[in-house]
């Protein structure tokens, strides 16, 4: 058939049942992307003779003489749509996985439409911005600045690759063309306990098209977690490519390679398995009684599985002073038990390797991750391979949030290479995101609290249980993390923690924004709030009188512990007084039987992963006067790309413009342990500026030595010595200018955050509706304000997501039951408030230019903040996640389910 | 998502060329078909190019084909009656005249504009989703459903019979909804429209029309907090305590992702109050 795309005609012969979407990315039209494949998320959206539509569920047989219009063609780089300056501008996207359907769909927008935007664009998901700066990028907003050379740092410099993304001509981790490439499909199992008995492929194997199935057969012996960190014995050696045992719904059975997607997923059907159905366990508290199915009962503490024998992951048990004693004597008591759900991280980009031998037979991977350098290391322990055979790279990957920390599709597509010597891709479906991805963990917290009636803490103690699934994953530093910051902002001489993280035959949960202070935070703040009302005391002023300050031991339950957290700034005081001063301001009384509240929460974040955490950089001086810089870190919206930009910018007195960056390859850089953790600015970006650094020393030196001057300074892309400028071409006629810089990670500073919200709630609905919502950060040295903003935005909708919305359920016997975005809302332009967001002034004396990382913290007193507001408002507490209509209408009218 | 099992897609012209074989379903706009993998669907028969009038005005009311698409049908509704659904149901006054209900019916789907370019009013209705808008229309304004039988012949029943569970028509093995009818008396009627989900555009969780016929006859259509559409009737305007009777004594309320039976229950008992009295 033939049709046009952006004015060029095309033939096509689409396969029965086949979609626009897929019809265009055979056509390599890879601006068009692959949010869901269910008509949800709006990120595939084209127009088709003018109308918008998602090219996702259109079917392809329609297509004849039909003219389809994707972002390309509304603009490039050198043209661009005014829209897609105009995102560009307002800095509206971070991952950037959403615009190219977001600019489509705006397009068609008229001058009237602008106010109608929530209607119009709830067939767009935005996991990323809060959708604030997507209003100001459609209103023609502009939120950036275009400094002078050498002073990028500070300003609101736009993303590097914005232009490319708004036009779709950046690439993702699947918008190229492999020839001869192979696509793999995992069987998974029907059970959430079972063993394999026996497994027959040979049907499968015999199918045309079909060129490998992988079963537990071919899988290396070699234990070991998906979870990735810097020394992977922080993680659970409980997990193999292929295991015969099968303890969740969703775990790979066995893996078809064939010529497509279609011919593998129908191989599937060809294999036969027969189970030895297990009992399982799905109740965490069920798990660790006596009598309870064992998950990993051959694992011990060699594999770093601490009570396997009640299938316990983890466990944190310790007392400071006589708690018990505490609260006996204590004039106000504040308890209370809190659950929270799983969330999923709805990245719109979903898990996807692909991986190929290239000319000297070295196996590359090029992947949707956070840390492909923990990738390749991991991956050569598994298959025994050295690290020079071996490269993992990443492309921009559409979005993260913890859940790319992990090794979801590199294994199998490497097993899959190994094995057929060709290219091969394995790509997760939006299914596979919420079924077999890892989600938030499920957390029932219970706290108590004791104080003085002048309102100093006595007592503070905290039972923690944490559902880990099936796999340990990340569930040993969520658990430890999460019971971290959350208690040791506070200062009180008796201190209780009991925490365990426990394995069920639920799927796996793993790392997300927060690393499980969420979920703690939400408990302890809540309580926090409970015991000021008990106090009578101001929420803001309980805080004041008992968060640690500089020259306090920030102590969980072991006094005086050795630590490399340090105070390098602090401005915790200064964000309780932004907040309060913010909520001080007059409200609108709410709508007639609405019940107005106001409630606020705090929170504390270790400015990144303890144990380590590595980068290298380079900056190299090219002949033209610009600088190549090579650095580890992986851009997924986190906007660390931005700010080494401006970094080494600012270093050399230059402009960004004229910074090159190659990045997130580990054939780039000797190292970077990755972006979580919120380490890419203070880390990599730390390394990034002594290399700067470095390399302005080399020029100043290489100056002096080819002319008789000195007292030179770097500047324009050479040096400038009084009135002689000498040109990188003439600095370089000696030989190359490359620097390195290194950061290990050590010591950590700490940040802070604070939230606080207005609301308005309809008791007899379970309706809320945010009348104010504001942030207070510390960030030190805020490098680029525009972007933290987003970051802040971004986090925020993200927890009134987790607060409001979003719930992976499940069955109660391990299938979940929301496997798409239809059934698991994700917020839309029509659900986020605006956030003002306000920044405490500090310099940091640990981070680059006094600069602190903020990418999680934001997230973390959101709900808290959002509970204690609408405890205000109703006179009960909620004290389950997500505070939905349902939930708070229930607890408002008291009624019993 | 591409249907890696359909080996075969028919684009019938005419109405001798529609039939439907086992292992083969009906496609209209596909926003719905093409959004989930059916193990075993070998085939669609496309019925969007047999030249379908969408909406045909009638003496006796108005003809909605069922490919009719919805942003056809939300036209019907006058730009001057288009409410902002941001806020629809949260207590306000609805409009009174039947015609704003195109838009606010269209604007509860889940799925946005870009979606009601291609999706079909008989495909939301035949899908029986409880909440499925069209249903909610539909069954609100009286409207027959009719079907097409095989071999020729057509059939008609009552929309809010036509569905008859999640996902359970009363279409039979190769019939096809051909067309919804809406009776002019529907037409000339008040109506008041209620709606409420979990998150302000939501998926319904329940949805609540009430309509008050020239004589006094008023009859309220829940739909989204069933499993399937319920309609009270009445001969001219029930007391307070009469509607809520007749409310609790239903027992298939639904319980999903985007609400719980019992709040569900509550939301539209609380609705059909409020249409009651707005009705008064």
């Amino acid at each position: 058939m033939r049709f046009s795309v952006n004015g060029s005609p095309v033939d096509a012969d689409p396969a029965a049942g086949q979609v626009l979407r897929t019809v265009l990315r055979d056509l390599d039209r890879f601006d068009v992307k692959k949010g869901c494949d269910s008509g949800d998320c709006g990120a595939c959206t084209v127009l088709l003779d003018g109308d918008p539509i998602h090219s996702c569920i259109y079917p392809a047989h329609r297509l004849e003489g039909a003219s389809v219009t994707t972002v390309a063609g509304l603009g490039s780089s050198e043209h661009p749509h005014p829209l897609q300056k105009s995102f560009v501008d307002a800095a509206g996207f971070q991952c950037g996985f959403c615009t190219a359907g977001l600019i489509v769909t705006a397009s068609t927008f008229t001058e009237d439409d602008l106010g109608d935007l929530p209607r119009l664009l709830k067939g767009n998901i935005c996991r990323c911005t809060g959708y604030r700066s997507i209003r100001d990028a459609i209103c023609g907003r502009p939120n950036t600045q275009t400094p002078a050379s050498g002073e990028a740092a500070g300003q609101s410099v736009r993303a590097p690759a914005g232009l490319r993304i708004a036009t779709g001509e950046e690439e993702f981790t699947l918008d190229f063309r492999t020839t001869g490439l192979l696509h793999l499909a995992v069987l998974k199992s029907p059970h959430a306990h079972a063993r394999i008995r026996s497994i027959d492929v040979s049907h499968a194997l015999a199918a045309e098209g079909v060129h490998a199935v992988l079963t537990h057969r071919d899988s290396p012996g070699t234990l070991f977690s998906t979870g990735r960190h810097e020394m992977r014995t922080d993680d659970p050696d409980d997990t193999l490519v292929l295991d015969p045992v099968l303890r969740f719904i969703g775990q790979r059975v066995a893996a078809v390679v064939a010529d497509s997607v279609a011919i593998a997923e129908r191989a599937l059907a060809l294999i036969e398995v027969d189970y030895e159905v297990l009992p399982g366990v799905f109740d965490p508290e069920l798990a660790r009684q006596p009598g309870a199915p064992l998950l990993h009962a051959d694992k011990g503490t060699d594999q770093r599985v601490a009570a396997p024998e009640r299938n316990v992951l983890a466990q944190l048990h310790g007392e400071m002073g006589d708690v018990d004693a505490a609260i006996a004597s204590a004039d106000a008591v504040a308890t209370g038990t809190w659950q929270t759900q799983r969330v999923s991280h709805a990245a719109l980009e979903t898990h996807a390797t692909r991986g190929w031998l290239d000319a000297d037979g070295r196996l590359v991977l090029r992947t949707s991750s956070q840390v492909p350098y923990l990738v390749r290391d991991e991956l050569c322990h598994i298959f025994g391979l050295a690290p020079s055979r071996l490269r993992v790279f990443t492309a921009r990957v559409g979005g993260g949030f913890g859940g790319k920390q992990e090794l979801f599709t590199e294994d199998l597509v490497t097993l899959a290479v190994l094995r057929t010597g060709r290219p091969v891709q394995y790509e997760f479906t939006r299914e596979d995101e919420f079924t077999v991805a890892s989600p938030r963990h499920p957390m029932r917290v219970s706290v108590t609290l004791a104080a003085t009636s002048d309102g100093t803490l006595t007592a503070m103690a905290v039972d923690e249980l944490m559902d880990t699934g099936a796999y340990g994953n990340h569930g040993i530093g969520v658990m430890f993390h999460s019971v971290h910051e959350s208690i040791s902002v506070y200062r009180c001489a008796n201190k209780r923690v009991d925490a365990e993280s426990v394995y069920t035959n639920n799927l796996p949960s793993g790392a997300f924004r927060g690393y499980g202070l969420g979920q703690v935070i939400f408990a302890i703040e809540s309580a926090m709030d409970e015991l000021a009302r008990t106090l009578g005391m101001d929420p803001f002023e309980l805080r004041r009188r008992n968060v640690v300050v500089p020259g306090d031991d920030m102590v969980i339950v072991e006094p005086h512990a050795e630590t490399d957290l340090i105070y390098g700034s602090y401005g915790l005081d200064q964000c309780l007084d932004l907040v309060q001063g913010a909520l001080a301001g007059p409200l609108p009384l709410p709508d007639s039987g609405w019940l107005g509240g106001t409630g606020m929460a705090l929170a504390m974040i270790a400015s990144l992963p303890p144990r380590g955490h590595y980068a290298d950089a380079t900056v190299t001086l090219l002949p033209d006067g610009d600088y190549e810089i090579g650095v580890g870190t992986v851009e997924f919206g986190n906007g660390t790309t931005t700010v080494h930009a401006q970094l080494v910018a600012s270093a050399l007195g230059t402009t960004v413009e004229r910074v090159r960056i190659r990045q997130s390859d580990t054939d780039v850089v000797e190292y970077d342990t990755g972006a979580f953790g919120s380490a890419g600015v203070v880390v990599a970006g730390k390394a990034l500026l002594a290399a700067a650094s470095s390399l302005a020393e080399l020029m100043l030196e290489r100056a002096y030595s080819i002319s008789p001057l000195s007292g030179g300074v770097v500047s324009g892309g050479g040096v400038l010595v009084g009135s002689l400028f000498l040109s990188a071409s003439e600095l370089l006629a000696d030989g190359p200018l490359t620097a390195t810089g290194r950061h290990d990670g050590t010591p950590r500073t700490v940040a802070f955050n604070v939230h606080g919200f207005r609301v308005a709630v309809n008791p007899d609905t379970g309706e809320v509706r945010i009348l104010q919502s504001v942030q207070a950060a510390d960030a030190g040295t805020v490098l680029n304000p525009e972007q933290l903003r987003g970051q802040i935005e971004g986090a925020t909708a993200q927890a009134i997501g987790t607060a409001l919305y979003e719930e992976l359920r499940l069955d109660g016997a391990g299938r979940v039951t929301t496997t798409a975005f239809r059934n698991y809302h994700v917020p839309r332009f029509a659900d986020i408030p605006v956030t003002e967001v306000l920044f405490a002034e500090t310099f940091d004396a640990l981070g680059p230019l006094g600069a602190k990382s903020m990418s999680e913290a934001p997230y973390n007193p959101v709900a808290p903040a959002l509970a204690n507001a609408i405890r205000d408002a109703l006179g009960v507490r909620p004290s389950e996640l997500p505070m939905s209509r349902d939930r708070l209408w229930r607890l408002a009218s008291g009624a019993a389910r | 998502m591409d249907l890696i099992d359909v080996q075969e897609v028919r684009v019938p012209a005419t109405r001798a060329e529609l039939n439907v074989a086992a292992g083969e379903k009906v496609l209209a706009g596909g926003t719905w078909l093409y959004s989930v993998r059916e193990t075993g669907l070998r085939g669609l028969v496309d019925i969007t190019r047999l030249g379908w009038q969408p909406v045909t005005h009638t003496d006796s009311g108005l003809v909605i084909a069922a490919t009719c698409t919805v942003a056809e049908l939300s036209r019907l509704t006058p730009p001057s009656l288009r409410t902002d659904p941001v806020r629809a149901g949260g207590g306000d006054k609805s409009h009174g005249d039947p015609l704003a209900l195109f838009w606010q019916c269209a604007n509860s789907l889940l799925a946005s504009f870009k979606i009601w370019n291609v999706a079909t009013v008989g495909g939301n209705i035949a899908l029986a989703l409880p909440a499925g808008p069209m249903i909610s229309l539909a069954a609100s304004l009286d409207a027959e459903a009719v079907i097409w039988m095989p071999g020729g012949g057509e059939r008609r029943m009552p929309v809010a019979e036509f569905v008859t569970g999640v996902m359970r028509t009363a279409l039979r093995p190769g019939e096809v909804l051909r067309e919804i009818a809406i009776p002019r008396a529907s037409l000339e009627s008040r109506t008041g429209f209620r709606r409420i989900a979990l998150n302000a555009l939501g998926r319904t969780g329940t949805l609540v029309i009430a309509r008050r016929a020239p004589g006094g006859q008023t009859v309220f259509t829940v739909t989204g907090g069933t499993t399937r559409p319920v309609q009270l009737r009445f001969d001219g305007l029930p007391p307070a305590s009469l509607v809520e009777s007749r409310m609790r004594a239903i027992d298939y309320w639904y319980d999903d992702a985007h609400g719980s039976a019992d709040w569900r229950r509550a939301m539209s008992v609380r609705f059909a109050e409020q249409l009651r009295r707005e009705l008064q």
